[in-house]
């Protein structure tokens, strides 16, 4: 007997890349799933860092579909690679600052690059014609297959009966009759499929799989790149604009304020880097400073930190201000008066 | 009993520490230990769902304050 056909599926977390692996799994083919982390993964993180969320149930959901499946997966950091993805995307941006066309080329020229080493035949998406503005299109799937160089390696199930034959099917590695015409954006033949699978249970991220697609995450992004000399970024950058408040008094530094205790013990861990202040004579969030600043830019910094702990009605609050590794000195400041933080300040 | 290798993912996020550990157990031998020191409470579910889906074992999952200490044998993969 031969050896079954081996293919990699994309697999995000949700149900569409979960009932594309199920399709060719039935048809006797040796499945195993790959998922990228761009660091812009909504998957885990701020559910990790908030106070209020740390109570509720945490599970990666690649990794709980892979098992649902009975698949290896094989989790792949991207973070570096991805930033030619952000920082120049070809096809451009979406409503955000989401280059998902660019995305998917990536991620499947990624998964491409993967067969070719790991002796696979082809690549399975969950896409489906029409479901997403930007890269799920008639016209821009064959993009995608272009550009990534996988070509006719990549099938996707879902939708295949909308698209010329890829070379599984050609070949017969699959059979084509069994895969499907999903289209548009509603989501019944999902639920239907899923139903004749007997999955009761997968995940449906509001606002999708990636924080570029946020507009609050977005417009900090873009905050941070337009006071910086360049648009780079580093796995730090990413995470902290995932927390506490950001607030910009000047040009040249901003303000993040942590807005629980869950977001102070996370920022703890940055102390070492930035300037960081803490209220002392009153109860209050940790605040770091992201920029070089001066005298009078701390004592303006250490008004608004004031301003958002419990003394904030006080005449006088006493802060410690510690620069990055050094030691801490103590600074008495009048809190901000709420009027007179300006409302553009927030980022 | 053979070494047990030690993975500092402390402060790094799921699925980071998720793959660190893969990237560990490739260059490990099946039998062998890996003691994973984490501060992300998702690592209680992720590594053993990792494990589960890798043919690893996990031999213990331990609190020590704000750390995560989950101790995992290598599987024949």
């Amino acid at each position: 007997m031969s050896e079954p056909r081996k293919a990699i599926a994309l697999i995000s977390g949700g149900l569409d890349s979960m009932l594309a692996a199920k399709v060719i799994m039935e048809q006797g083919v040796h499945v195993e799933g790959i998922n990228f982390f761009t660091g812009f993964c909504v998957e885990g993180h701020t559910h990790a860092i908030r106070s209020k969320d740390r109570q509720r149930p945490k599970r990666n959901n690649a990794l709980w579909v892979a098992e649902q499946l009975g698949i290896r997966l094989h989790i792949v950091d991207v973070i570096e690679e991805y930033k030619d993805v952000l920082l120049n995307p070809k096809h451009g941006y979406g409503q955000n600052m989401n280059p998902c066309l660019d995305c998917k080329g990536f991620m499947v020229r990624k998964a491409h690059e993967w067969i070719r080493e790991h002796g696979f035949d082809f690549i399975i998406t969950g896409e489906v014609v029409g479901q997403r503005p930007m890269s799920q299109r008639k016209d821009t799937m064959p993009v995608v297959a272009r550009e990534s160089g996988a070509g006719d390696l990549l099938l996707r199930p879902l939708c295949a009966k909308h698209l010329p034959p890829t070379l599984p099917e050609r070949e017969g590695w699959v059979d084509r009759d069994k895969l499907y015409d999903f289209s548009g954006r509603t989501r019944k033949p999902q639920m239907a499929l899923a139903e004749q699978f007997g999955f009761r249970d997968w995940a449906t991220p509001a606002g999708g799989c990636c924080f570029l697609t946020d507009k609050a995450y977005s417009d900090k992004l873009v905050d941070m790149w337009q006071h910086r000399a360049s648009r780079d970024y580093d796995l730090d950058d990413i995470m902290l604009l995932k927390v506490g408040r950001h607030l910009r008094p000047r040009p040249h530094f901003k303000l993040i304020i942590a807005r629980d205790e869950g977001e102070g013990k996370f920022l703890e861990g940055y102390r070492k880097q930035f300037t960081s202040l803490k209220t002392v004579s009153h109860g209050g969030p940790l605040v770091l400073i992201d920029g070089e600043v001066n005298d009078d830019d701390i004592e303006l910094a250490a008004r608004i930190a004031a301003r958002y702990g419990q003394g904030r009605s006080a005449p006088q609050v006493a802060l410690e201000v510690t620069p990055p590794g050094g030691e801490p000195r103590r600074l008495e400041v009048e809190p901000l008066h709420p009027n007179d933080i300006d409302p553009a300040w927030h980022v | 009993m053979s070494e047990t290798r030690e993975l500092d993912a402390r402060r790094l996020l799921c699925p980071l520490p998720v793959i660190r550990t893969q990237d560990a157990v490739e260059q490990m031998q099946p039998g062998q230990r890996l003691r994973l020191i984490a501060t992300d409470p998702g690592v209680k579910n992720d590594i053993p769902a990792w494990c589960r889906i890798n043919g690893h074992s996990v031999e213990s999952i331990e609190e020590q304050g704000d750390e995560i200490l989950i101790t995992i044998t290598v599987g024949e993969t």
